[in-house]
């Protein structure tokens, strides 16, 4: 397949990008953050997003989606991060749509996939539990208890955990943490009794969650894909997150780019514009560099997650890798050459730099993905 | 059968009945085994000889030219499938040369038909081997203001100067130069690019020892060089339009960079890998990764890096395709690739440590990863150094004021 977009995803992009610049600017994340929106996004966004398609983006017709797939999915995460927009886009129509299209039961996906399409239900994806990415560390407990499961464990960085009216949760089923074999996968309803969500506020003004799972009850029914098995079907779906994520820091790093060689083009000082300055010319050119390799790997995942599903694992971690460094080079650029105005709430660039720096760590930070390929290639 | 599927069925057929045995270790020899063709050469074999000749009877040294001009007058689709044959039976390059790089795109581009007819056969047929004049002593990454000097004396051109960096010229029979024909014009105005038979007294070679140890490059002088007005019957010695020759430069510098750009990151991945190499020198520990997690880690982000250009590559060509994207990319595409090149250099020096610092002797083969890492330092200055490369993307893609 030739790397570069259909005319149909370009169709996809230039409505997104039309539509995002009128209802979603940068300024519509500085109101949710000085408002402190208890939902931390516009659930009237959320729901005109749902009736073009957007929430079911990945979801097949046949439940009511559009059936766009991994490249239609990152062309929307891609204008998202340009315009910073927060929604529950990620965790639930990318992370969640996965899920329950790789791994559902027939029934669960009956039950999920047409809300998720319309919008009307919101699913968190809980994983971590330390500070660093690694769902092989997966350590809270999946008891037998019954005919089923008791749950326990407490889960950070969940992004929309707050809000989520489901949680897909990684928990231990078998063997020691460390281990990938025994980690299984259950679907959780956040009301759910010893289930405990405290939002935290984060450096992105975007929502993420801590959760405390003390003794929650799962059934049969409740898990998702295998028991024991989960951390295949685990990084399948994570892998769709990170090239989601990879997607989103590249329209962030091309929105704060454009941002800061328009400003090079205006700023004047010692009587010329900056942008005359060679100092400043290099580096702005070395970045645009940096940003075409970023575009290459990030579509390349995508495509990848479409045509080979299965084996996209090193592609995506090279997208996360790549995309990563070259987003926060990106942020770090932009604030040093916008200068003094570069370091003020004010100005929108530093919405940027922070939403890079959460995004680059969510589910594995450059240095975690490196070390995949470097694995991969025997050393 | 679709026409391409029958084509290449005759390729196949073709080269396995007439591609020598020896003839099949392509990548194997290194520079040694590249034929360069011209006057002077001398043949490493009989089987390159056999294999140049009948390759060139085909036209299949310059698949992509025309017929008439010693070509194969194959499609891209056809070049593209004796590519792959050849490939696939690992077949030597019959030929290589500065001829068949540069100077035939630019006759292609902006030679008349004389020109053309009267030039390139022998350049398909690798009986004369051409180098190219450009950088002067004063004239490198500010290339337009060279100074060599081509005086109109009626009949024929008389040429004083100097041009340097000039590849293999000690080995070549001609050189297309850029001299300067007005010296009153401004900078960019007053060039022509000409043709001229280096088989003269007043044309001398001198070739220039690198840090590698090697003498890829000569300087080469013209005192009282001459060329006539028409090498043969309407065959004019300036290429384009007299005065117009920054054109033909700047053409071939794209071009230029792009192979460089190109080409030096298709070896990326078939040269050893430093990480094999450390894997090698320094051991693994039980999980498989390098002892020295400091090399290492520099070690994988530059394969992060190098897959991710090998994607671009493919990214720029799949949008050139599909007739999008910018030319200027190229700059791009040679900055980054070079520097790409000599980073990974430098980590197979790290990661071969004292071993590889053995300049002569059998172990290291005299010196070939040293030497080849020493040759690297050049990427980012020939064909346009890696700060005019940053230059141009700041002007043509950023439009960045004053640049």
């Amino acid at each position: 397949m030739p790397l570069i977009l259909t005319e149909e995803q370009e169709m996809l992009r230039d409505s997104a990008r039309g539509f995002l610049d009128e209802k979603a600017p940068v300024a519509a994340l500085r109101k949710l953050r000085d408002t402190n929106d208890p939902d931390g996004f516009s659930r009237d966004l959320w729901k005109e997003m749902a009736e073009m398609g957007w929430a079911g983006i990945i979801v097949d017709e046949e439940y009511g989606g559009s059936g766009f797939g991994f490249v239609g999915a990152g062309v929307l995460a891609e204008e998202m991060g340009r315009t910073l927009t927060a929604s529950p886009y990620l965790s639930t129509s990318i992370l969640a749509a996965t899920a329950l299209k790789k791994l559902g039961s027939d029934a669960q996906r009956q039950e999920g996939l047409p809300k998720i399409a319309a919008g009307d239900l919101l699913y968190a994806l809980a994983v971590d539990e330390g500070a660093k990415h690694g769902p092989a560390k997966t350590a809270m407990a999946a008891e037998k208890h019954g005919n089923g499961f008791k749950l326990s464990g407490d889960k950070t960085f969940v992004a929309d955990g707050h809000v989520a009216d489901k949680i897909i949760v990684a928990a231990r089923t078998a063997g020691a943490p460390g281990e990938m074999k025994g980690v299984t996968l259950f679907l959780v309803d956040a009301k759910a009794k010893g289930v405990e969500t405290e939002r935290t506020q984060m450096v992105d003004s975007r929502n993420a969650a801590r959760i405390k799972f003390d003794g929650v009850e799962a059934t049969g029914d409740d898990i998702l894909g295998e028991v024991d098995g989960g951390y295949g079907a685990l990084e399948g779906v994570l892998n769709a997150g990170r090239a989601g994520l990879a997607a989103e820091m590249s329209g962030a790093a091309q929105a704060a780019f454009k941002m800061t060689v328009d400003y090079l083009k205006e700023r004047k000082q010692f009587g010329t514009e900056i942008g005359t300055f060679q100092a400043l010319q290099h580096r702005a050119a070395h970045l645009y560099s940096e940003i075409e390799l970023a575009k290459s790997v990030v579509l390349k995942a995508l495509q990848e997650l479409d045509d080979n599903y299965g084996i996209a694992g090193p592609v995506c971690s090279l997208a996360k890798a790549k995309v990563g460094e070259v987003a926060k080079l990106a942020s770090q650029e932009a604030v040093q050459m916008h200068g003094g105005i570069g370091m003020t709430d004010e100005y929108d660039i530093g919405f940027y730099m922070k939403r890079i720096r959460v995004a680059q760590e969510m589910f594995g930070d450059p240095a975690f993905h490196a070390d995949r390929i470097a694995q991969m290639r025997g050393y | 059968m679709s026409d391409l599927e029958a084509f290449r069925k005759e390729v196949r057929a073709w080269l396995e009945e007439n591609c020598p045995k020896e003839m099949r270790d392509a990548g194997a020899g290194g520079e040694d085994s590249i034929c360069w063709g011209g006057k002077r050469w001398k043949f490493a074999s009989e089987a390159q000889k056999t294999w140049l000749g009948r390759m060139a009877e085909k036209g299949w040294t310059v698949p992509a030219w025309p017929k008439e001009y010693g070509g194969g007058g194959l499609s891209k689709e056809e070049v593209k499938i004796l590519k792959a044959e050849m490939r696939a039976i690992k077949a030597r390059s019959p030929l290589e040369s500065f001829g068949i790089w540069m100077l035939g795109p630019a006759l292609l581009k902006y030679g008349t038909h004389e020109q053309k007819a009267h030039f390139l056969p022998p350049i398909a047929r690798g009986e004369i081997r051409w180098c190219q004049g450009y950088s002067e002593p004063n004239a490198g990454s500010d290339l337009a203001s060279l100074q060599c000097k081509c005086e109109d004396k009626g009949d024929h051109w008389l040429l004083n100067g100097q041009k340097v960096w000039t590849s293999y010229a000690d080995e070549s029979d001609w050189i297309f130069v850029l001299v300067r024909t007005d010296p009153k014009a401004t900078k960019h105005t007053g060039i022509s690019f000409i043709l001229v038979d280096m088989d003269q007294k007043g044309v001398s070679t001198k070739p220039i020892k690198l840090i590698s140890g090697k003498s890829p490059f000569c300087e080469t002088f013209f005192d009282d060089a001459t060329a006539p007005k028409e090498h043969a019957p309407g065959v004019s010695a300036i290429v384009g339009e007299l005065n117009k020759g920054w054109d033909v430069a700047k053409y071939l510098l794209t071009h230029e960079r792009e192979m460089i750009g190109g080409g030096g990151s298709a070896s990326l991945f078939a040269a050893r890998s430093p990480g094999e190499l450390a894997a090698q020198k320094s051991g693994l520990d039980a999980g498989g990764r390098l002892d020295d997690s400091m090399l290492r880690a520099k070690i994988a982000q530059a394969d992060v890096d190098g897959w991710a250009f090998m994607l671009t590559l493919e990214r720029i060509k799949d949008e050139a395709k599909a007739g999008q994207g910018s030319g200027a990319n190229s700059s791009m595409l040679k900055y980054y690739g070079t520097e790409l090149n000599k980073r990974r250099y430098e980590l197979m020096m790290d990661a071969g440590g004292s071993d590889e610092l053995e300049w002569e002797g059998e172990r290291t083969k005299d010196g070939k990863l040293a030497r080849g890492w020493l040759r690297t330092k050049a990427n980012s200055i020939e064909g346009g150094t890696s700060e005019v490369q940053l230059n141009i993307i700041a002007k043509r893609i950023l439009e960045l004021p004053g640049a």
